[in-house]
């Protein structure tokens, strides 16, 4: 593997996780996140979506002139989901029917957007794949540690009715963590979510922070210039 | 305006037009390919779910057609929240109608409507209660969903008769069903929608029963 695409996957992953760093996709990633099995649902879906969007935008990147590229990515995203919802529909109804709401809510996704336009459009279909591919999986993740906080603060549980994303073999799979749990509302209704979700990115930048102060202990002229948290890309 | 627009603004608007035309017409066609496609599959799903979701509230041994096959129009569609012909759906054994799923819809449950099949028998007894969309709070309404607990199953066997008036409350208002923990409003909501359901039974049963019964 390249050093490229190592860079790659570790951008998508950590470095410029699309929920933790770029902020983006943050409506669906709130409203969806209030137990883990509606969070990995969520995920595997917007990932689907993005691999697909990364690699349609980056095989028309030489044909869509500058001016008009947006209305035509925002165009292809949303074929690509209604076409998506179609397809479950017709040979999934059952799965349809535990992720339909969050189907359409994957064309409010700005990361989607986002990638297609910071990166795909500018670079070959392969490496584009690998970035949807990475920040699908960074989203993801992000989105199942914050359903597991709060279905832990809120109800208690781990990974309860998981049986309706992965069918019977996940029926017992529900940890009850806290016996007769009372409930937390507030860690199940949206306010939980922003708290939930500024833990975490608190969480991620400390750990940066002390990692950036052991690098400069250890090498005290490695770290030159300032560096730009957030990447979307350039403005044209 | 003086003047003619420069020739080059109106090859650049030209051009970005009919490519943003093109792009609209592959995408349009795509999702036409794909809804040709599957929209027969997709029909047969929907229907397939609906009489799932109708033989969840109807014992089987009241029925021997499909539950599908007997729609009755609700003529007093407001008194159960529903929209301009709406349906039930008889359960018909050797001829005869034996029970009738009624939709109800509640009204006033903590976030958006509830849907409800109630399954009520000629007598006026429920054999089962399914809620079919909600957007109650996961983890605390949403116990109103048989997915997630057995609650709505305290229906079954429940009337008129059996029940007083004042026990169709939960028992935080001195009524016989249970409440959640936590969630009052919703389970409060689906009672009186059932009740209402109930109610709309006994008004109409001349006219649920005597409805044509299509083979």
């Amino acid at each position: 593997m390249s050093t490229q695409q190592t860079k790659i996957i570790m951008n998508g992953l950590w470095e410029n996780n699309p929920a933790l760093v770029q902020l983006l996709g943050l409506c669906p990633l709130l409203a969806v996140t209030g137990s883990v099995v509606n969070a990995l649902g969520l995920g595997f879906a917007t990932l689907l979506v993005l691999v697909g969007s990364n690699l349609l935008v980056s095989l028309i990147r030489n044909k869509v002139a500058d001016d008009i590229r947006l209305p035509v990515f925002v165009m292809i995203i949303a074929a690509l989901v209604t076409i998506a919802e179609l397809t479950m529909q017709a040979l999934t109804y059952e799965l349809y029917q535990i992720l339909g709401i969050f189907i359409p809510l994957i064309v409010t996704n700005c990361a989607i957007l986002g990638r297609a336009d910071a990166y795909a459009r500018k670079n070959p279909p392969h490496l584009a794949v690998l970035d949807g591919l990475s920040m699908g999986l960074g989203f993801a993740a992000v989105l199942v540690l914050l359903g597991a906080m709060r279905e832990l603060l809120g109800q208690g549980t781990l990974f309860a009715d998981m049986d309706l994303l992965l069918g019977p073999m996940a029926k017992n799979w529900t940890l009850v963590i806290i016996n007769d749990y009372r409930g937390f509302l507030f860690a199940v209704l949206p306010p939980g979510a922003f708290v939930g979700m500024g833990l975490i990115i608190a969480a991620k930048n400390t750990f940066d922070q002390y990692q950036k102060t052991q690098r400069l202990k250890a090498h005290p002229l490695s770290e030159a210039g300032s560096k730009r948290v957030r990447v979307t890309g350039t403005i044209a | 305006m003086s003047g003619t627009m420069p020739s080059s603004l109106i090859t650049s608007i030209g051009a970005g037009a009919i490519s943003l035309g093109v792009f609209a017409v592959l995408a349009a066609g795509a999702i036409s390919l794909t809804y040709i496609a599957g929209s027969d599959a997709i029909a047969a799903n929907k229907a397939a779910a609906k009489a799932q979701a109708l033989s969840a509230v109807i014992p089987a041994n009241l029925y021997d057609q499909s539950l599908l096959s007997a729609p009755v129009e609700l003529a007093d569609y407001s008194a159960l929240n529903l929209e301009p012909k709406a349906l039930a759906y008889a359960a018909v054994k050797s001829g005869t109608t034996q029970a009738i799923v009624l939709p109800v819809v509640a009204k006033d449950g903590y976030s958006g409507d509830i849907s409800l099949l109630v399954g009520i028998d000629f007598d006026g007894i429920i054999q089962g209660v399914r809620t079919i969309e909600h957007k109650e709070t996961p983890g605390l309404g949403d116990k109103v969903d048989h997915k997630k607990s057995a609650w709505i199953d305290s229906f079954i066997g429940k009337s008129l008769s059996n029940t007083p008036l004042d026990g169709w409350a939960v028992t935080k208002d001195g009524g016989v069903f249970d409440g959640f923990t936590g969630a009052t409003i919703t389970p409060r909501a689906v009672v009186n929608a059932v009740h209402q359901g109930l109610l709309y039974h006994q008004r109409q049963q001349s006219v649920l029963y005597n409805a044509p019964q299509e083979q």
